[in-house]
This record gives structure tokens, sequence and C-alpha cells, in this order.
């Protein structure tokens, strides 16, 4: 059984950015940034890393361009997902707010 | 070109397949995009559930990075040992194949050792996956419950490994085992991919 083998990519070089990304990653929580900001700069990073996982390790790169929808799809799905699950998410909490606000406000007209 | 694209270019000449040279790799990254459904799952759940609570702790205060960062860092070193596994296998070198294998998950069961000193040490600090001290008990649940289902991944990949180690030394010739150590290490680098989106949305987020 012949084998096709690809050319292996310099994963030295991966190994080094994945190290390097790792410490920008703890780095980035230390700085004096807006929350919002470092949300931002944290999931960039995390999917930059995930990518050369992906494109390199796992050889995606080197596939056809099918097999990297088949890879992307579940993070579409569940990027979607967390905007289907916010407004529900705050639905609850706005409701829980009206119903301590109405109680509030109901308390003093008992006496 | 194996036996059995073989067989399908015959019935079928007009397709071609997704990964030609292996239907096992194509089985492996099917797998894993339904797996990585079931962890996106989880994740986007947890996001969600924090997003909308009022007291969630910050789990950078709770959980402490230093022990996490450093696991991290293990699981990458061991992605490098299996691409080199390959990459050896590929030259025809089985003992380095086999030895690379062997560290590989070694890396692995370092890490679940951490990962359970680290759970130790939680609850007996009060994190259980029903309450803590500090905030939404849902913290808890959702921390145990996606650290845990990794945790399961990694002692399945390392037992994975091991099953190869012996599958490179029983076959034949070197590369009558090439396609099989590709598609662990498929799986094994899925294993590392999660654990960098569990780092950063449940330790430093």
């Amino acid at each position: 059984m012949a084998t096709a083998e690809h050319k292996h990519p310099n994963y030295m070089a991966i190994f080094w950015y994945l190290a390097i990304l790792t410490v920008v990653e703890i780095a980035v929580i230390y700085m004096p940034l807006a929350k919002f900001t470092i949300g931002v700069l944290l999931c960039a990073l995390a999917l930059g890393k995930a990518a050369l996982v992906a494109m390199y390790f796992m050889h995606l790169r080197f596939e056809t361009r099918t097999l990297g929808w088949v890879a992307v799809t579940p993070l579409v799905i569940a990027t979607l997902l967390v905007f289907l699950l916010l407004p529900d998410g705050f639905a609850v909490v706005k409701k829980t707010v009206g119903v301590k606000a109405a109680t509030t406000e109901t308390a003093p007209a008992k006496h | 070109m194996s036996h059995v694209a073989s067989m399908h270019g015959a019935v079928e000449p007009a397709e071609s397949p997704l990964t030609p040279e292996s239907w096992g790799k194509l089985g492996m990254w099917i797998f894993l995009a339904g797996d990585a459904v079931g962890f996106g799952t989880l994740l986007a759940g947890y996001g969600a559930m924090r997003a909308t609570s009022a007291d969630w702790p910050r789990p950078f205060d709770v959980l402490g990075i230093n022990l996490t960062a450093a696991m991290t860092f293990l699981l990458i070193c061991s992605s490098v040992t299996m691409v080199k596994a390959l990459e050896w296998l590929g030259k025809g070198d089985r003992t380095r194949t086999r030895v690379l294998l062997f560290m590989t998950a070694l890396g692995g069961a370092i890490f679940v050792s951490l990962q359970a000193y680290e759970w130790t040490h939680l609850i007996h600090r009060g994190l259980h996956i029903n309450g803590n001290p500090w905030g939404a008990s849902l913290f808890g649940t959702s921390f145990f419950l996606v650290t845990g289902f990794h945790g399961l991944h990694v002692t399945g990949g390392v037992i994975y490994l091991l099953a190869m180690m012996r599958v490179v030394k029983r076959r034949p010739v070197p590369a009558a085992s090439y396609n099989a150590v590709e598609i662990s290490g498929l799986y094994w680098h899925f294993v590392d991919l999660v654990w960098i989106m569990v780092f950063t949305f449940m330790y430093l987020l």
C-alpha cells in the first residue's frame, strides 16, 4: 500500500508561534485595557492558535477545500448558538430584575 | 492509492473523495467535526450562562492560571512530538516513531494527572459541581463539565496512542501504519486545539 505523503511543514516554527501566542495571551490579561478589548484580543489569539494547529499540525492546509468547510462548520454553529441563547438569557435577567422592582414597589403600598 | 479508493474509483469515476488517500481520515474528520459541535455547544452554553449571570466569579482569581498555563504548554509540546512521530514514520524509522508516540502519550498522562491535582485542590477550596463560595453555582457545574469532558478526551487519546505504538510495531513495513498514525494524530491535535479554546474561555477570559 503506497502512502500519499505530503510535505511536512516546519513544525518547530509552528511550535514557537504557539508558545509565543500563549505568552501573549497571558500578558494581555495583565494589560491595562478595557474589559471588552481584552476579550476581543483573547478570542482573536485563541482562534489564531487553533487555526495554526488545524492548518499545520492537522495538515488541513494540504487537504481539499471542502474538508476545510467540514472543519469550520462546528465553529459557525457554536458562534450562532451563542447569539441564539443570549436573548433568552437576558430576557430572564430582565424578568428577575422586573419582579424585584415590582415587589419593592408593592411593599410600601401594603402599609 | 489504497485498495478501497481504487475500488471506489471503479464504481464512481466522476467523484473525487475529500481525502483521496484514505477513507479513514475522512471518517476521523467527520467524527471530530461532530465532537467539535459537542465542545462548541458546551462552551456556547457556558458563555451564555456567564454573560447573563449577575454574580459569576472571575475565573482568573478563583482558578489561578500558573498550573494551567504549564498544562497548555505541555499539550503543545505533545502535539510537536506527535507530528515528529509521523515525520519519522514517513522516513521509515519505526523505533523513533514509537519513542515519540510514547512521549506524546506520556505528555497526555501528565496532563491528566495535573488536572486531577488541580481538581482536588479546587474541591478542597470549596468548588463543587453544585455550588461554590464565590458566586453563581453554575460556575462549578460548567467548570467540571467542560474540563472533565476534555480530560476524558485526553485519557482516551493516551490509550489510543499506546495502541498505535503496538500497531506500528506489528505491521510488516513502516508505510503500512502511516495512515493509521496520521489519523490518530488528527485526534490528538484536536484535543490540543480544544484545550486552547477551553484555556482561553474558562481560565483567561
